[in-house]
């Protein structure tokens, strides 16, 4: 059967287990009911007939309907709970870029490190996965750890996992995409800490994410306008994530992943208060993973101030 | 000869039935009597039913292994188009209120014909052209984008002739449209003399709120559809996140419509159920202003929970929570609905004729699929399951276990007053049980493998699944001969079977009192209601003597 492969996994299966045994119970009971007045009174049985008593037909149903309501707040409830527990990702999670497109996952850890439909983690580490994707929307299905969470154009959406159990399994796309939609598939490894620390100095040759970013924002001429001896006045990006910006149509805005991206690729959407919209769109120019490495870059404790 | 046998006769010399009034084609495709279009529209649906199934037939039987050796991925991808598409449009939402409901929501109401008689053609051959423009979409190649059409793949990516497919659905629902304000204007002014709200037949509340949400939620769809139209087709950025669209607007506007139309299956499928079980069981409907409110409920909060299809898709937490909280209270009317058809089995005299073994089979499969439906609105679970094919399982139990288990029990039930003819009782309850069986060991199989992972739309798949798969094709291969063989039996009846007497099943019901098939008028004589529906037990209270009971007494 399905590995319980996350932190999250045994919370999701005891919501299951509870939910599996409360529809037993139901079914159990509606079919006994339904067999036995139908064996009891099938036509031509000597079984007693007769008018109902009054209160069968108000107090039952009174007390069906009561009771029908409570489960189905208590259910609320518990799945409720459950979910609202488990949404604050924890603060010393790693950070891990997913950039979804027809058809296949591409992935590019911190360090640099990147791969595609492959997704290798150390255990018992939570991750922090930010998705976007290239062309449709896509969905980032990871059955053993129970995690899913579309991967939208044009938007970051973000899910977050603790593995624990080292093993291979199975990632799918789980929205429908196109042709190749069920090939869209890949797997995680989640390796003991010192195999993932073996692994990710491997291959590497390129470098940090931020220091890619670096070096893209001086090749994509960001340098020009936001740099600090720059003759066109653009906003120096020092520092500048988690700011919050004021705008030119006088509301403010905190800078996060998704407000960097929007700036990037449609630079006309927000303009920050004081400043003309001159910045062209990089629309075309800077692929989603050049975002990715430029928002690395401007999140970096230096990030931003080039000179 | 009996004097009664005579009068019979006479009647039968002065007016001619329905079926008999004209026989030319021309007769039938310029009708306005509602009888016959719902024939029409049985016709036309039975064809889209049957194609619909060759598609299932085709996926079924491509999923046998886990590779791709029947279809290529294009063609797979089209085949659940083209099964999703014609179910859902051209079979699940029109089957029974433009068939049973057309036929028979003027008899149960005492009345001639609908409020709009030409109008109710009219939203048949909109219904045909819907139709057509939909096949020819398939004949040039075919549509990919799944049933939801979800943006920006529909609008931007997909090669496949979506504006065809669009416009082919968009179309219908007009006539869905059309079919909903003439069922409730008919509901609002027609009723016989004497026929109050609270005397109606449940099937007929059924039809009237089932045309609320037609009315109210069709339009949304037309929109949403109009709008991918003119993304496709014009390059209007509204779903497109380069141009500053937003890709999740489709989809809340898709399921606005979408969720609701879940009722507009199943609300039809409670009223037919609910007149077979009270019949059958010879006991009038147990606590028949429960079971009114309650579909009058469900109507109003269906369309409050279409947020529970996107728990994934990056809207926000809140939003999740509210979706969860209104899916988990829509439970309630349902399940009351389920404890009063066992309610009303207490204390009867119960005929297992094949129309009651469809709807205790409905209640049990029904039950199945709300029960399923409740992990779903669990959010956490939901993360996991959704896009699984525990979702396909659990839809197919609400859609096709439910609904069409009611289609074919109603068929079977009011087929003496559609057609004059009894069929053989034999075949048709053997039927019923291989449609539940086959049914079962169908979708069962599939909430393992949603749970297990298995993703929906997934034409090559991890070898692990194949088991599940088999066993679920093989009761595939059952349920296509259950849904095959009544063509047979049906259709046999037409010619050689028995002549229906007015009333066979001993029913009450203003349908039941004119001949079997009724003349074009319906009625010989005005019918008059004097008192409430299903008063089957010569000692059991009806509705209004019950509210009569319980007012105060008058000195």
């Amino acid at each position: 059967m399905l590995p319980e492969a996350s932190t999250l996994a045994p919370h999701i299966d005891h919501l299951l287990l509870l939910l599996v045994g409360l529809s037993a119970v139901i079914i159990c009971v509606v079919s006994v009911l339904i067999f036995g007045f139908a064996i009891r009174y099938r036509r031509g049985s000597k079984a007693r007939r007769g008018r109902l008593p009054d209160w069968i037909a108000r107090d039952v149903e009174l007390g069906w309907t009561a009771a029908t309501l409570f489960v189905a707040l208590f259910l609320f409830w518990f799945a409720a709970s459950m979910e609202t527990s488990q949404y604050e990702v924890p603060a010393d999670a790693m950070e891990v870029h997913v950039v979804a497109k027809q058809w296949m996952w591409k992935i590019e850890h911190p360090n640099g490190q990147r791969e595609i439909n492959a997704l290798h983690v150390p255990v018992g580490v939570p991750v922090r996965l930010v998705m976007t994707s290239q062309d449709v929307i896509h969905s980032f299905f990871v059955p053993a750890f129970r995690i899913k969470q579309d991967v939208l154009p044009g938007r970051y959406t973000e899910t977050w996992f603790n593995a624990t159990k080292p093993g291979t399994y199975h990632l799918f796309c789980a929205e429908y995409c196109g042709t190749d939609h069920s090939k869209m598939t890949g797997g995680i490894v989640v390796m003991p800490k010192q195999d993932y620390a073996r692994w990710s100095r491997g291959v590497n040759t390129h470098g940090t994410l931020a220091g890619q970013g670096a070096r893209l924002f001086r090749q994509l001429g960001c340098t020009g306008c936001h740099g600090e001896s720059a003759r066109v006045r653009a906003p120096s990006l020092a520092g500048i994530f988690g700011r919050k910006q004021p705008m030119s149509d006088g509301g403010f805005k905190t800078v996060d992943e998704a407000y960097l991206h929007d700036s990037i690729l449609r630079p006309q959407k927000d303009v920050v208060a004081g400043y003309k919209p001159v910045m062209p769109s990089y629309q075309g120019i800077a692929s989603e993973d050049d975002v990715v490495r430029l928002i690395a870059y401007l999140k970096s404790p230096n990030g931003g101030a080039v000179e | 000869m009996s004097t009664r046998a005579t009068a019979l006769v006479d009647r039968e010399l002065r007016s001619p039935s329905y079926l008999q009034n004209g026989t030319d084609l021309r007769s039938w495709l310029l009708t306005t009597d509602h009888k016959r279009i719902g024939i029409l529209y049985a016709l036309s649906i039975t064809f889209f039913f049957f194609l619909g199934g060759i598609a299932a037939t085709l996926i079924r039987m491509d999923l046998v292994t886990p590779a791709a050796d029947l279809l290529t991925n294009d063609q797979y991808n089209r085949a659940f188009t083209l099964h999703g598409i014609i179910m859902v449009w051209f079979f699940l939402v029109p089957s029974i209120p433009t068939t049973l409901g057309n036929f028979l929501l003027p008899l149960m109401l005492g009345t001639k014909d609908l409020a709009f008689p030409r109008l109710n053609l009219l939203s048949w051959y909109i219904f045909v052209v819907g139709g057509l423009l939909t096949l020819f979409a398939l004949v040039v190649g075919g549509v990919d984008t799944g049933w939801t059409f979800y943006t920006p793949f529909s609008t931007l990516y997909s090669n496949s002739h979506v504006l065809l497919a669009a416009m082919g659905v968009f179309i219908v629902g007009f006539s869905s449209i059309a079919t909903g304000v003439n069922f409730i204007a008919t509901t609002h002014m027609l009723r016989a003399k004497g026929l109050t709200w609270m005397r109606l037949p449940l099937f007929a509340w059924a039809m009237y709120t089932t045309s609320l949400v037609m009315v109210l939620a069709t339009p949304v769809l037309s929109m949403s559809l109009l709008l991918v139209t003119a993304e496709r087709a014009f390059g209007l950025p509204i779903f497109d996140p380069r141009a500053g669209g937003d890709p999740l607007l489709f989809q809340h506007l898709f399921w606005f419509y979408s969720h609701p139309a879940v009722y507009i299956m199943v609300l039809p499928a409670f009223g037919v159920v609910s007149e077979i079980i009270t019949c059958e069981a010879r006991r009038r409907i147990f606590g028949y202003q429960f079971m009114v409110y309650a579909m009058v409920v469900i109507a109003v909060i269906g369309f409050m929970v279409w947020g529970h299809h996107m728990f994934v898709s990056g809207q926000s937490a809140f939003a999740n929570l509210a979706f969860s909280f209104l899916s988990f209270v829509i439970a309630v009317p349902s399940a009351i609905k389920v404890f009063n058809w066992t309610g009303t089995l207490y204390r009867g005299q119960i005929r297992f004729s094949a129309p009651m073994l469809y709807a205790l089979g409905f209640v049990g499969l029904f039950t199945i699929g709300g029960l399923t439906g409740l992990f779903l609105a669990s959010v956490p679970l939901d993360v996991h399951l959704t896009d699984t094919y525990f979702v396909v399982a659990h839809f197919h139990y609400i859609m096709v276990g439910g609904s069409v288990s009611a289609f074919f029990g109603g068929l079977h039930f009011w087929w003496p007053k559609i057609t004059g003819r009894l069929y053989s009782e034999r075949l048709a309850q053997f039927a019923a049980l291989s449609m539940f069986f086959g049914f079962n060991f169908t979708f069962f199989p599939q909430f393992v493998m949603g749970w297990m992972g298995m993703p929906r739309r997934y034409h090559v798949y991890p070898p692990e699944f194949q088991p599940w798969h088999v066993m679920s094709s093989v009761g595939a291969a059952v349920l296509a001969f259950a849904y095959a063989w009544p063509l047979f039996y049906l259709g046999w009846s037409l010619f050689k079977g028995e002549k229906a007497p007015p009333n066979p099943h001993g029913a009450t019901g203003l349908e039941w009192q004119t001949r079997s098939p009724p003349p074009k008028e319906n009625f010989d004589s005005t019918p008059e209601v004097t008192a409430g529906p299903y008063k089957y037990h010569p000692r059991e209270s009806t509705p209004d003597e019950v509210e009569q009971a319980q007012k105060p007494q008058e000195p």
